[in-house]
C-alpha cells in the first residue's frame, strides 16, 4: 500500500492537489499512529477535535464501533481498541 | 477496499501537506464561532475558501463541511459563493454537464429513461425561492452535546432555484400508481466500498408537489460544484438531507427505500416535534424520518455580547419555517415577559427567509433581545431545547445580550 501511495504521489507532482487539505496535528500520545493509519482513509482528522471533549468513554467506543459496523471501515480489532483508548484519553470527558 | 480514486485524493492531500499549507491572510483569520459549541470546535474551525467560494467556516476538510458566517444572512438571498457546503462522503467527482445523465427508473415507473442536461433544461422550468437548511444546523448547540458535524447557525442558505418539476421528470418514465416513494442518488460516493452510499427517498406525494424540482440554476447561475452541479433535487420546506446534489439517479419505488441513510440516520423520535408532514412508509414505533423544517429565526445584525451605543439600535434578522409562511416575529427586551411585533420585510415566498427588523431603545449597560418567530399554522419557537440524539430541529429562541 505504502509503495503504491508513493508511486501515486510521484505521478501527481506538478498537479494541483485534489483537496486543499491542511494537516491536523492531533495530540501526541500512544495510539496516534493507529488513528492516523486508519481514520483518515475516509475522513480528515478535524472530525476528532471538533467532537471533543464532551464524549465519555462509552460514547467514543460507540463511535469507533459505528465507523466499523455502520460505515464499513476496515479496522482490525487491535487497532480499534487502540483508537478507542487514544480518543478516550485525549479527546474524552 | 480503498478505491483508486480515493488513493489519488489522499495522495494529493499528502502532497499538499509536504508542500506546507498556504494560508492567505483571510484563511488564517480565526472563525467567529457561535457561542455554546463544543470547545474542540475552536481548535479546528478556520476561515477557508474552497475553489470558487469565499472563505467560510471550515469544520471539516474531507468530506467538506463548511458553514456560512453570520454576516452571510444579512441579505434574504444567500450568494452562491457564500452558500454552505455539506457532504457525507469524501469521493466527490467533478461532473461534466456534457456527458451528465440522470437515470430515471425503479419498479414504480413504466419504462426507465435517461435524461441529459440539455433534456432537463428543455423541459418547462419553474423558479422557487427556498431555504436549504441542514437537518443538523445548530447541532453544536445541543445540550448535552451530541456527536456529528458541530454546526453553529450557518448550515443553511436561501436561494432562487430554477429547474424542472420532479413530477415532469417522472412523467417521462411514466409513474405507476403503486409508487409510494421516490429515491435519489448523487454522483458522490464513499471512500471505501463498504460505506453505504448516500441514497435518500421522499414520499411520492412530496415528489409530485409542484414545488419539488430538479434544479440546475441557483440565483440565476449554474449551481456551484460544491452545491451540486450540474443539477440537484430541491425539496422546498424540507431539510437539506433530501436535496440530493449531483443527482444521477431518480427511482420511483413501490417499496420503502432501505439503507443506513434512511434508517437509523436522519430520524427524529416520534411525537416530539410539532411536525405536519408525515413520511408514513418510513415510520416505525419509535422514530420517523425528519421532514419539514420547524419555525425558526436568527438575529443577523448583532452577535452575543456586541457593543452598541445607547439610544435607537436597529436589530435585524430573518425567520423561516417548513413552507407555511411566517406570520409574525415577536421581540422581547425583558426576557420574555412582554413582547412586541418586529416589522416584517419583503416576502419572497413561503419557503424563503423572511427579513425582519426591530428598533431597540438601548439603555446604558446591559440590554437583552429575545426573538420568537410564529408561522401561519400558529407554531412558534421553543424556549427549551427539545433534545434528540442527533441534534436536529433546534429552534430554541435566541436571547442575546447587547452592552451599551
Amino acid at each position: 500500500m505504502r509503495v503504491l501511495l508513493i508511486a501515486v504521489v510521484a505521478a501527481l507532482v506538478g498537479l494541483p492537489a485534489a483537496a486543499d487539505e491542511h494537516p491536523i496535528q492531533l495530540k501526541k500520545a500512544p495510539g496516534l499512529d493507529k488513528v492516523e493509519a486508519n481514520c483518515q482513509a475516509c475522513h480528515s482528522l478535524d472530525y476528532i477535535p471538533m467532537n471533543s471533549p464532551f464524549p465519555n468513554a462509552a460514547l467514543w467506543e460507540a463511535e469507533v464501533t459505528k465507523m466499523i459496523k455502520a460505515y464499513g471501515a476496515p479496522i482490525e480489532d487491535a487497532d480499534a481498541k487502540a483508537i478507542a483508548e487514544y480518543l478516550k484519553s485525549n479527546y474524552g470527558s | 477496499m480503498i478505491t483508486r480514486r480515493h488513493l489519488l485524493r489522499t495522495a494529493g492531500a499528502t502532497l499538499a501537506m509536504t508542500a506546507g499549507p498556504k494560508f492567505s491572510e483571510a484563511e488564517a483569520a480565526g472563525a467567529n464561532l457561535t457561542p455554546g459549541l463544543p470547545e474542540g470546535v475552536g481548535t479546528v474551525a478556520t476561515m477557508e475558501a474552497l475553489p470558487g467560494k469565499k472563505p467560510l467556516i471550515k469544520l471539516s476538510h474531507r468530506p467538506p463541511n463548511y458553514e456560512s458566517p453570520l454576516e452571510t444572512f444579512r441579505t434574504a438571498i444567500t450568494p452562491n459563493d457564500e452558500f454552505f457546503v455539506r457532504y457525507h462522503l469524501a469521493d466527490i467527482p467533478t461532473v461534466d454537464a456534457n456527458t451528465y445523465k440522470i437515470a430515471v427508473g425503479g419498479d414504480g415507473v413504466d419504462s426507465a429513461v435517461e435524461i441529459s442536461f440539455d433534456d432537463l433544461k428543455k423541459m418547462p422550468s419553474v423558479e422557487v425561492v427556498a431555504v436549504n437548511q441542514c437537518s443538523g444546523n445548530r447541532r453544536g448547540l445541543s445540550k448535552p452535546h451530541v456527536v456529528g458535524v458541530e454546526w453553529g447557525h450557518g448550515a443553511m442558505g436561501s436561494a432562487r432555484w430554477k429547474g424542472a418539476r420532479l413530477k415532469d421528470v417522472l412523467d417521462k418514465a411514466g409513474l405507476k400508481k403503486e409508487a409510494i416513494e421516490v429515491s435519489f442518488n448523487g454522483a458522490d460516493g464513499p471512500a471505501v466500498d463498504k460505506t453505504p452510499d448516500f441514497i435518500k427517498s421522499i414520499p411520492a406525494w412530496k415528489a409530485l408537489d409542484d414545488s419539488t424540482i430538479v434544479a440546475y440554476e441557483m440565483n440565476g447561475q449554474p449551481l456551484p460544484h460544491w452545491n451540486g452541479f450540474p443539477a440537484r433535487i430541491v425539496v422546498p420546506g424540507w431539510t437539506g438531507t433530501y436535496w440530493m446534489k449531483h443527482v444521477i439517479a431518480i427511482n420511483a419505488l413501490t417499496k420503502p427505500q432501505g439503507g443506513f441513510w434512511m434508517n437509523p440516520a436522519y430520524r427524529i423520535p416520534l411525537g416530539k416535534f410539532p411536525i405536519r408532514d408525515r413520511f408514513i412508509t418510513q415510520e416505525n414505533a419509535a422514530s420517523t424520518p425528519i421532514t419539514e423544517m420547524v419555525v425558526n429565526s436568527l438575529i443577523t445584525s448583532h452577535r452575543e455580547g456586541a457593543k452598541v451605543i445607547a439610544g435607537k439600535v436597529a436589530i435585524r434578522g430573518i425567520a423561516w419555517d417548513g413552507g407555511y409562511g411566517i406570520s409574525s416575529v415577536q421581540v422581547s427586551t425583558d426576557g420574555g415577559k412582554t413582547w412586541s411585533a418586529a416589522t416584517l420585510g419583503q416576502d419572497l415566498g413561503r419557503f424563503a427567509f423572511r427579513p425582519w427588523s426591530f428598533d431597540l431603545a438601548a439603555r446604558k449597560g446591559r440590554n437583552t433581545v429575545m426573538v420568537n418567530a410564529i408561522n401561519k399554522l400558529g407554531q412558534s419557537q421553543t424556549s427549551e431545547l427539545i433534545f434528540n440524539p442527533a441534534g436536529y430541529h433546534n429552534n430554541v429562541m435566541q436571547n442575546i445580550t447587547l452592552n451599551a
